[in-house]
């Protein structure tokens, strides 16, 4: 059989269009088909790559993190380290001196994630940082992945050791800064956890045990938790009052009365010393003595909003703190009646403070009212040790003037030398501190937190000093919980440190 | 074997030989280059076999390419580069995928289907030596391919579909070679046929329906391929099917009325088998909703996996060896190997090799409409589309443009019948391109 029938390149049968032309139709169809796969292709790899990428479920970006020896952070040495795995996540994260930096580092785990600098400088750690790259442009194009770079924190190792083995087998927490800075000497928070057990694929037995842990090791106590500050805050109402002129003269009576009967009720603001139950007290009598009936008249006097104002100016009300780690909003009501302020100014009602805050307040008033920005990174660097980014000291807030700082300091110097905080006295040197027992729980009848804020410097020296700190002992086995008796220890063995280096 | 300035056709028509040659050797060059790649990439180094990888690949090449100056001088010079450029692809991107699998290695036995499939190119080139005589094993040949798909039925399923028949360690999906003759019985008869096809019968609505006793055989023969597939639960071969059937009866017609029933009657299967068939439903589910899986707590399924790894590779991929397309499980060399495509060479290497399939494509096209017998333009404009759907149905699957059928990626996915099939697909086209770019065409070679 053949076929001979004679056709014209477009005779179709009578009339119809020919072969040339409906296969030339066919022919565009099919192109369409290929052109509706290349659009759909570059919808894919182009315009949803973000959020395919960034899916929880591809496991990509868990793959490249740990395809290379992860960057390092610094506390003087390396803290962390990488080990190869033989998996498909070819590398882990492993932690020197887990237990001890946990409240700096965070954890890098496979399975649950990166948090606090592990979080923050995934991308620097893990090499994908666009700054880490050589040549921007071509990394970009040949997708070649710098080694993860490092961080390098302002902690210093011995410090932190203070902090730690002073808090010991208690629940509580330490920070503590260069006030003069601002740099985080020590982030402390008991008990911890290894953050290495739960850094590979198979660690889930050991996440799930620390996440029914009820005493919570995971809590980073001195960043993220806020705690009722008790008498420390008094060092807030102190300056409140004399930078607005409330007080001028520390030794001078307030004219305070007492019993100081909370305006608007008939209840009356006691005090935990019978010598503070008198009236006409000077400021620092107040101060040594931790008087709430003083300091809470004082507060009201001041008024919500430079009360507010002041709070303020150490961190309150701040939900923003990046130290670059987000630190919990640390809070001062701004809508109270007077009452209300009256017990906030002697840091109870709602007012709650993190540990860092606090040390905030000591070093604001260790370096002449100037609070510092806290910063827990010194610099990031490459792997080879060049320097990426190097984080300069900022002012956070100018709190009060060199004079309103003069006084509060002095009020904290007597704290210490001749009151409450006697137990954080060191020789050789000028401390100033103050206590606070902040009451808490149903009708108050949970453990009082026991806290301790201080300034320390060699004796004589008139330079910023060169450590402030705060202490908070959630939940002591003690049988007489107070700062001065808890906290302040743990203070001075941590000042001392500083002092010694 | 004359030189080509000796040959010069009239009005400057040339065989273009020597640009074949250098094509092919380009396209054996950028192979190898890939296969190098991927070990540097991978281990630092060049696999030890490159050099025997390399010749290899470039003996088959020329042996190729002596086949067509020998027996096709006149062929389309781009016909046979693409296909072995495509099935180089394919050979470097299986090794690479290999290297994650290595109690599973596919690249060798790809490379002898490849090298079989080029010995089948040879031989059809040597063989048939006009492309009209396939026009007397039409209805013979039809029967053959119902045969040949009714076979697995006896086979145990694999994956949840009996399309394959296994003997021993060998396995092959006949539906693959049915589609070849499949394409030659609906050249064959509706170029017989046309004008009855195209002339009488009557008018419904807006539309001339052909008469039944025209219709009648072609229909019958269609209807027991697609009942057969889904009967296999072969929805990708019958798509296949059913789209080179419309094309090749609007080609030969040119009634507009066969593409609205077409359609038409896809969709009513398609509603139809999506309901009735659950492995299908849950196919439609996954193609309307793919990261639904990932909402409900369940992981990602193989399309969310497929897309991931087409994101992932960007604008310009990560390079061979360097993605994480393993990730996508199952079926990663067959299948899905379009996805590793996608990430490792990014959107320019699945732009290029989408290219390189519309080129194919266009010059079976080409050919058919340069050719004078309706047999010929009928088959070539058959086979291209052929190529033309089944690359939609397969890329369209995996980019979550359309449900997921399953089938291969002409020449680039692992499967020995698929990829002997396309050798023989390009091996007609070689053949029938020689006829029509002939300065003298009627006088077969």
């Amino acid at each position: 059989m053949r076929f001979t029938r004679p056709e014209g390149t477009n005779g179709g049968p009578q009339g119809l269009p020919g072969i040339s032309t409906t296969g030339r139709r066919a022919a565009t169809f099919c192109m369409l088909l290929i052109i509706v796969l290349a659009v759909q292709g570059t919808r894919v790899q182009v315009f949803q790559k973000k959020e395919l990428d960034q899916n929880s479920a591809n496991q990509r970006a868990t793959v490249q993190r740990y395809a290379q020896p992860r960057g390092n952070l610094i506390a003087g040495q390396p803290v962390t380290g990488s080990v190869a795995t033989g998996g498909r996540l070819a590398y882990q994260r492993t932690y020197t001196d887990g237990p001890l930096y946990a409240a700096v580092t965070g954890y890098s785990s496979q399975i649950y994630g990166n948090t606090q600098l592990e979080g923050v400088y995934d991308a620097l750690l893990t090499g994908t940082d666009p700054r880490l790259a050589g040549w921007a442009v071509w990394d970009a194009i040949t997708r070649h992945q710098q080694p993860g770079g490092d961080v390098v924190t302002t902690i210093d190792p011995a410090v932190q050791r203070a902090a730690m083995q002073g808090l010991g087998n208690q629940k509580g927490a330490v920070a503590a800064i260069e006030p003069a800075t601002g740099r985080i000497l020590a982030l402390a928070s008991t008990p911890s956890y290894d953050p290495g057990s739960i850094a590979g694929t198979t660690d889930q037995a050991a996440w799930e045990k620390l996440q029914a842990d009820p005493d919570q090791p995971m809590l980073n106590r001195a960043l993220r938790q806020i705690y009722p500050p008790g008498s420390t805050f008094k060092v807030v109402t102190a300056a409140a009052a004399l930078a607005n002129g409330t007080v001028t003269d520390i030794q001078a009576p307030t004219g305070a009365p007492y019993p100081y009967v909370l305006p608007g009720t008939t209840t009356t603001l006691n005090n935990d010393t019978g010598a503070c139950n008198q009236e006409g007290l000077s400021l620092d009598d107040a101060m040594t003595m931790s008087c709430n009936s003083v300091m809470g008249w004082l507060g009201v006097q001041t008024g919500l909003d430079r009360m507010v104002a002041m709070a303020k100016n150490f961190g309150f009300d701040d939900a923003k703190l990046d130290i670059p780690v987000r630190a919990a909003r640390s809070n001062f009501d701004t809508d109270m009646n007077a009452s209300q302020l009256a017990l906030s100014s002697i840091g109870q009602y709602n007012t709650a403070a993190t540990p860092l805050v606090m040390a905030m307040v000591a070093a604001g008033a260790a370096d002449n009212g100037q609070v510092m920005y806290p910063q827990l990174v010194d610099r990031l660097t490459k792997a080879d040790g060049t320097q990426v980014q190097l984080m300069r000291p900022t002012l956070y807030r100018q709190a009060f003037g060199p004079g309103v700082a003069a006084q509060v300091r002095r009020l904290m110097v007597d704290v210490v030398d001749n009151g409450t905080g006697a137990n954080a006295q060191i020789p050789g040197a000028e401390v100033g501190g103050k206590t606070g027992t902040a009451e808490h729980g149903v009708d108050n009848t949970g453990t009082p937190y026991a806290w301790f804020i201080a300034w320390a410097r060699p004796a004589g020296s008139t330079d910023v000093p060169p450590v402030a700190v705060a202490v908070v002992i959630a939940d002591s086995q003690a049988s007489d919980v107070t700062g001065g008796g808890l906290a302040a220890p743990i203070a001075k063995s941590v000042m001392q440190t500083v002092l010694n280096r | 074997m004359a030189t080509d300035s000796a040959t010069w056709a009239p009005g400057g028509r040339r065989p273009r030989r020597w640009t074949e040659l250098l094509l092919v050797v380009a396209a054996v060059g950028l192979a190898v280059f890939g296969y190098v790649e991927v070990g540097v990439n991978i281990d630092g180094k060049a696999p030890p076999d490159a050099a025997q990888y390399g010749a290899a690949l470039g003996v088959l090449a020329l042996l190729a390419h002596g086949a067509v100056r020998w027996r096709a001088k006149w062929a389309d010079p781009l016909l046979l580069p693409i296909a072995l450029l495509l099935n180089g692809i394919g050979l470097v991107v299986i090794y690479r995928l290999d290297r994650n699998t290595p109690q599973h290695e596919a690249a060798p036995t790809q490379l002898l289907w490849s090298t079989l499939g080029v010995g089948l190119f040879i031989a059809v080139l040597l063989l048939l030596r006009d492309h009209r005589r396939l026009q007397r094993y039409a209805y013979i040949g039809a029967f053959v391919a119902l045969v040949l798909l009714v076979l697995p039925v006896f086979f145990p399923p694999v994956y949840g579909s009996r399309i394959w028949i296994t003997l021993g360690p060998l396995s092959f999906q006949p539906g693959e070679f049915a589609k070849i003759l499949l394409a030659i019985f609906f050249a064959a008869y509706l170029a017989a046929h046309r004008d009855a096809l195209a002339l009488t019968g009557r008018r419904v609505l807006w539309f001339q329906l052909p008469l039944g006793r025209v219709l009648g055989p072609v229909l019958l023969i269609w209807a027991a391929f697609v009942g057969v597939l889904v009967l296999e639960t072969d929805l990708g071969t019958s798509l296949l099917f059913f789209g080179l059937f419309v094309v090749m009866l609007y080609v030969a017609t040119a009634r507009t009325g066969w593409i609205v029933i077409g359609l038409l009657l896809s969709a009513v299967a398609a509603v139809g088998v999506g309901w009735l068939s659950p492995h299908v439903h849950s196919r439609v589910t996954d193609w309307l909703h793919p990261l639904a899986s990932i909402e409900a707590g369940q992981g990602a399924n193989q399309i969310a996996q497929s897309l991931f790894a087409f994101a992932w590779g960007g604008e310009l991929g990560t390079g061979l060896g360097l993605g994480h397309s393993a990730l996508i499980g199952f079926a990663t060399k067959s299948d899905f190997i379009l996805a590793t495509v996608g990430e490792e060479l990014g959107l320019t290497g699945l732009l290029a090799v989408f290219l390189l399939y519309a080129v194919l494509v266009s010059r079976g096209f080409r050919t058919g409409i340069a050719l004078r017998d309706p047999f010929g333009r009928l088959l070539a404009i058959g086979l291209a589309a052929l190529v033309a759907i089944q690359v939609f149905v397969v890329a369209g699957g995996v980019l979550d443009l359309i449900p997921l059928t399953g089938m291969t990626l002409p020449f680039i996915a692992q499967g020995g019948s698929s990829v002997v099939t396309n050798w023989i697909i390009v091996a007609l086209l070689v053949r029938m391109s020689d006829l029509a770019r002939r300065p003298d065409p009627g006088e077969p070679a």
